[in-house]
């Protein structure tokens, strides 16, 4: 057992459902207790969605426990097949069908006999993986599943297209920013004079993924997800892929040119280092931000990293390579993936942290007292606390890091966002030192509102202590409501009572 | 009236597939822990529970709450490793971190299914450890959402003092010497206090609300005379009621079937079985039964019903011969749906996660009544409704509200369908004369939305789905 307050990676079962509910017209089923369908929650919440997420749960109760499920499994996923006629429906363990050991593969089998669409059983271990695991391991199954079945059928289109093309594997819901890097990645593409195969899972369709092989090339943007597909691929059909992630200039640059290499190799004639160069000192305003006297007040300050492997080393790079930043810790809760994430940032960091244990990070943090930080949700909080600014670079995320406006951190426009990031975080923290050096605001502090201010009237004991239990925002006019209210009845003693009164009286 | 007409005599019940959205009984640690204020709740579970309660309970968890995960892994699973001495290790990490007056742990469904004897293990634990432990069982096996803290005051129920400390005496004595110095003052204190009471045996009331709402419902009760000896829970554990056998004891709130028993059963009190004090007429309703019960003739009730209702007015236009449509998830449905339809609406259907007939009676009955009084049909209740069909009946019906969990909400809206997301009713203060406004606020918000941004449009934002 662990004692724990926060978890960075999700369970097992959302990393599949995000892979799910990411593809057109599939449908997950989760074997689970009445609650685990949370993820509905935090999909339309978090993503604002305006479509009912397509998963459901088959109810494990009392019942189950004592017989097993049954018809159960297999009559939901016939009856979900026949109401929305999904391409596929996943069945989707959770903890708790993990340990009820119940042969979900047979019902799979059984409701394949019924269902029209396809039906698959997600093959991820609660207890070995996390969100991310399984949703690499989810999609890489979905992909081979339809290349297989198409290969079966002998429907695997022959050939690649015939200009230079790519597919883009791993942007999915509840992503961070994945949406906005998905259009900048298109856009980059498109620069680049080539062609956008599929993406998937995004809004992808499960009959196109036989299409898959057509491309020249796999390009996955985040080390997390898309991983194993692209392994898949790259056995199977001796597709390339690029793992580069073009997250800052100079990995930007190199993402393109590995792109350059790999069509290169096979019969295109690209040279992109005009654009590239075009695009770092002119479009981008980022090399030029490193070089401004901004950036310069910004060198040799401390920094602590921290997220998941793509976005903590990508960022540990950018602020020690390209802004001249000290990045004191960087740090990933990636903890299956560690060695991965020290080859890539060890020359650009003192001390490098794994753990999965908020109160570890906490506390590094504390320790360094970096000027600023770049984290999660969690880091950022943790920022408040200590009074230090936060970028936050990394899921977990709340609702507003799903903003609608425009913001990538891939690409070129990328490169702006993250600037803007990073110095927003620095100056806001330097702001707020010179104001505690000169003594704050030169404003006097409002405390009056209008004429009731300065009371004749009594407040008395029980009635002072339940005013101040009212939350600190609204306390003001709850306050001069009810002395309006006193002063209009004569009455010249606050009581409980009166309070009350007030407040049916005036809503107060 | 032809409206009668179609009025089935009494209440119709379904029951449905239980497929259907709400959250795992486990959130009620959220609101618990924050009102027993010295107590740690230890949810024993997996990965899932840990990952609900951080994304339900939103940015609470930042604010060094008192509870955790006791995360259970592969070698808890396989009994590789000892379910006692992993729970020693992490209440005694708890103890010398937090030191709270008791710990609470929640049982979940992997508990349930590996069978980790929590109820056997508690009393060991407490014994040698030092700091009581209570064990509740809210798991999503056999509960939904609120009747969590059922189960949780259920529970407490067991540890309530027996009788009155005799601490209080020995107090008493020591300060002898202040009271001497004190005594016409502190004698005639206890005689006013005295007689604002009438005579009745001690009554306590049931069910865990924000404290200024236990101050106003107090209140409301000392109005008629009645005393309220204490409430489960208190704002610590250890001041925990004294329940003796032949209290009589009262439910807030429509949730707490179980914690009814438990008081009933095993503490032999006597349950007044009154409507919830929800809406104005509820709050009167419930006052009027403790009132009955106690041979006290209530004062001025329906003047003050007669105020409130007068004050909300303003928003009762808004909702007036609306429709509303419960899906169901938090079991507050029948009370809110009984106050909405004396507010002038229409109901259609209540879905609830469970319906406890006999603990819900008043409640039900005064629904009956009040579906008579303002002439209109009789709701269907759904018990374990099925969501994907609730949305279809949806579809047919156009209500002008749909009260509904978080995942239907943006989707319904998108579909130009008014909705109310039901957690906020579970953390609004809802109850009680006073705070029946706050219950319109809340059903009001997404009319006077459309009021705002009725001229754009835009209420249709999805394209229609072509169906097979």
């Amino acid at each position: 057992m662990k004692l724990a307050y926060w978890m960075y990676a999700g369970p097992a079962h959302i990393g599949t459902l995000r892979i799910a509910s990411s593809f057109k017209n599939v449908h997950a089923i989760m074997h689970a207790p009445l609650g685990d369908d949370y993820f509905n929650v935090m999909r339309s919440m978090l993503e604002r969605e305006r479509n009912f997420t397509p998963v459901t749960a088959s109810v494990v109760d009392r019942k189950v426990l004592a017989r097993g499920s049954q018809e159960k499994v297999v009559d939901n996923i016939t009856r979900k097949d026949r109401e929305e006629r999904p391409d596929l429906i996943i069945l989707t363990p959770t903890c708790t069908s993990s340990i009820l050991q119940e042969d979900l593969n047979n019902f799979v089998s059984r409701a394949q006999m019924d269902a029209q669409g396809d039906v698959m059983l997600a093959d991820v271990n609660h207890y070995r993986y996390n969100e991310l695991q399984a949703g690499d391991r989810t999609l890489a199954q979905v992909v081979k599943f339809y290349l297989e079945k198409a290969r079966k059928k002998g429907e695997l289109p022959a050939g690649k297209t015939e200009k230079p093309s790519v597919n883009i594997i791993g942007i999915s819901t509840l992503g961070f920013h994945n949406q906005h890097d998905c259009t900048e990645l298109k856009r980059l593409m498109a620069d680049l004079g080539i062609e956008v195969n599929l993406v998937i899972p995004d809004k992808a369709s499960v009959h196109e993924l036989k299409n898959l092989p057509r491309a020249w090339f796999n390009l996955v943007p985040y080390r997390e997800l898309g991983m194993m597909a692209a392994e898949y691929l790259e056995s199977e059909f001796e597709m390339p892929y690029v793992d580069i992630t073009p997250m800052g200039v100079v990995e930007t640059a190199r993402c393109i040119r590995k792109i350059q290499e790999v069509i290169n190799e096979r019969g295109a004639s690209a040279n992109y280092e005009e654009y590239i160069e075009n695009q770092t000192l002119h479009v981008s305003q980022a090399a030029w931000f490193s070089r401004s006297i901004d950036c310069q007040n910004l060198t040799g300050k401390k920094a602590v990293v921290f997220g998941d492997n793509t976005h903590a080393a990508a960022m540990t790079k950018i602020l020690a390579r390209e802004m001249g930043i000290k990045v004191v810790l960087a740090g990933t809760y990636c903890k299956y993936d560690a060695d991965w994430f020290r080859e890539q940032v060890s020359e650009y960091c003192d001390e490098i942290l794994i753990s999965e244990d908020n109160g570890e990070i906490g506390d590094a943090i504390a320790r360094h007292e970096p000027s600023a930080i770049f984290g999660t949700q969690m880091e950022r909080h943790v920022g408040k606390r200590l009074d230090i600014p936060c970028g936050v670079i990394a899921a977990p995320i709340h609702i507003q890091n799903f903003p609608i406006g425009y913001k990538p951190f891939v690409g070129y426009e990328g490169t702006n966002q993250i600037a803007d990031l990073v110095y927003n975080s620095f100056t806001l923290g330097m702001e707020d030192h010179l104001l505690e050096i000169f003594g704050g605001h030169d404003t006097k502090e409002v405390i009056t509102k209008g004429i009731s201010a300065d009371s004749d009237l009594n407040w008395n004991k029980e009635a002072t202590v339940e005013l101040n239990k009212v939350p600190g925002f609204v306390r003001g006019k709850v306050k001069r409501n009810t002395e309006k209210f006193a002063r209009e009845r004569g009455f010249s003693e606050i009581t409980l009572e009166v309070m009350y009164a007030a407040k049916e009286a005036v809503g107060a | 009236m032809t409206a009668t007409q179609h009025q089935p005599d009494a209440l119709n019940f379904e029951c449905e597939t239980g497929n259907y959205h709400t959250f795992c009984p486990i959130s009620c640690v959220a609101w618990l822990y924050q009102k027993i204020e010295d107590s740690f709740f230890l949810v024993i579970g997996t990965k899932t529970c840990g990952y609900f309660l951080q994304n339900a309970m939103g940015v609470m968890i930042f604010a060094e709450p008192r509870y955790a995960m006791a995360e259970l892994e592969e070698g808890d699973i396989s009994a590789q490793l000892n379910d006692y001495e992993e729970l020693k290790r992490l209440c005694l990490q708890i103890k010398r971190d937090r030191n709270p007056s008791v710990i609470v742990w929640i049982g979940t469904c992997t508990t349930e299914i590996i069978k980790m004897d929590l109820e056997g293990l508690a009393p060991k634990l407490e014994a040698e450890i030092g700091i009581p432990i209570v064990t509740a069982r809210a798991n999503g096996l056999d509960y939904a959402f609120t009747q969590g803290e059922d189960t949780v005051l259920a529970a407490m129920a067991h540890k309530c003092p027996k009788e009155a400390p005799k601490a209080e005496a020995e107090k008493e004595e020591r300060n002898a010497i202040s009271k001497l110095l004190n005594f016409g003052k502190k004698k005639e204190e206890t005689n006013n206090e005295a007689s604002e009471y009438k005579d009745h045996p001690p009554l306590v009331l049931f069910g865990s609300l924000p404290d200024p709402v236990v101050t106003n419902l107090t209140l409301e009760l000392k109005k008629q005379g009645v005393k309220v000896s204490g409430w489960l829970p208190s704002k610590r554990y250890t001041e925990l009621p004294v329940i003796e056998e032949g209290y009589y004891v009262a439910g807030v709130n429509p949730f707490l079937s179980r914690t009814a028993t438990t008081l009933m059963r095993r503490r032999k009190t006597k349950l007044i079985g009154a409507p919830f004090p929800i809406g104005p007429d509820g709050t009167r309703a419930w006052i009027e039964k403790i009132c009955s019960v106690f041979g006290i003739e209530p004062q001025g009730l329906e003047e003050r019903e007669a105020k409130i209702w007068e004050n909300l007015e303003d928003y009762i236009q808004l909702i007036r011969g609306k429709s509303v449509f419960f899906m169901g998830d938090n079991l507050l449905e029948v009370s809110l749906a009984r106050f909405l339809i004396r507010c002038g609406m229409t109901c259609q259907e209540i879905g609830i996660p469970y319906m406890d007939k006999r603990y819900q009676k008043a409640e039900l009955d005064l629904l009956e009544k009040t579906c008579k009084d303002m002439g209109v049909p009789v709701p269907t209740i759904v018990e374990k409704p099925d969501n994907y069909n609730q949305l279809q009946r949806i579809k047919e019906q156009k209500p002008d509200l749909v009260i509904t969990g978080m995942a239907h909400a943006n989707p319904l809206e998108a579909r130009g369908i008014n909705t109310k997301w039901s957690v906020e009713f579970t953390f609004a203060q809802i109850h009680g004369f006073t705070n029946a406004r706050d219950i319109l606020e809340l059903a009001t918000r997404p009319m006077r939305r459309n009021n705002n941004l009725k001229e754009l449009g835009w209420e249709k934002l999805v394209k229609e789905e072509a169906k097979v």
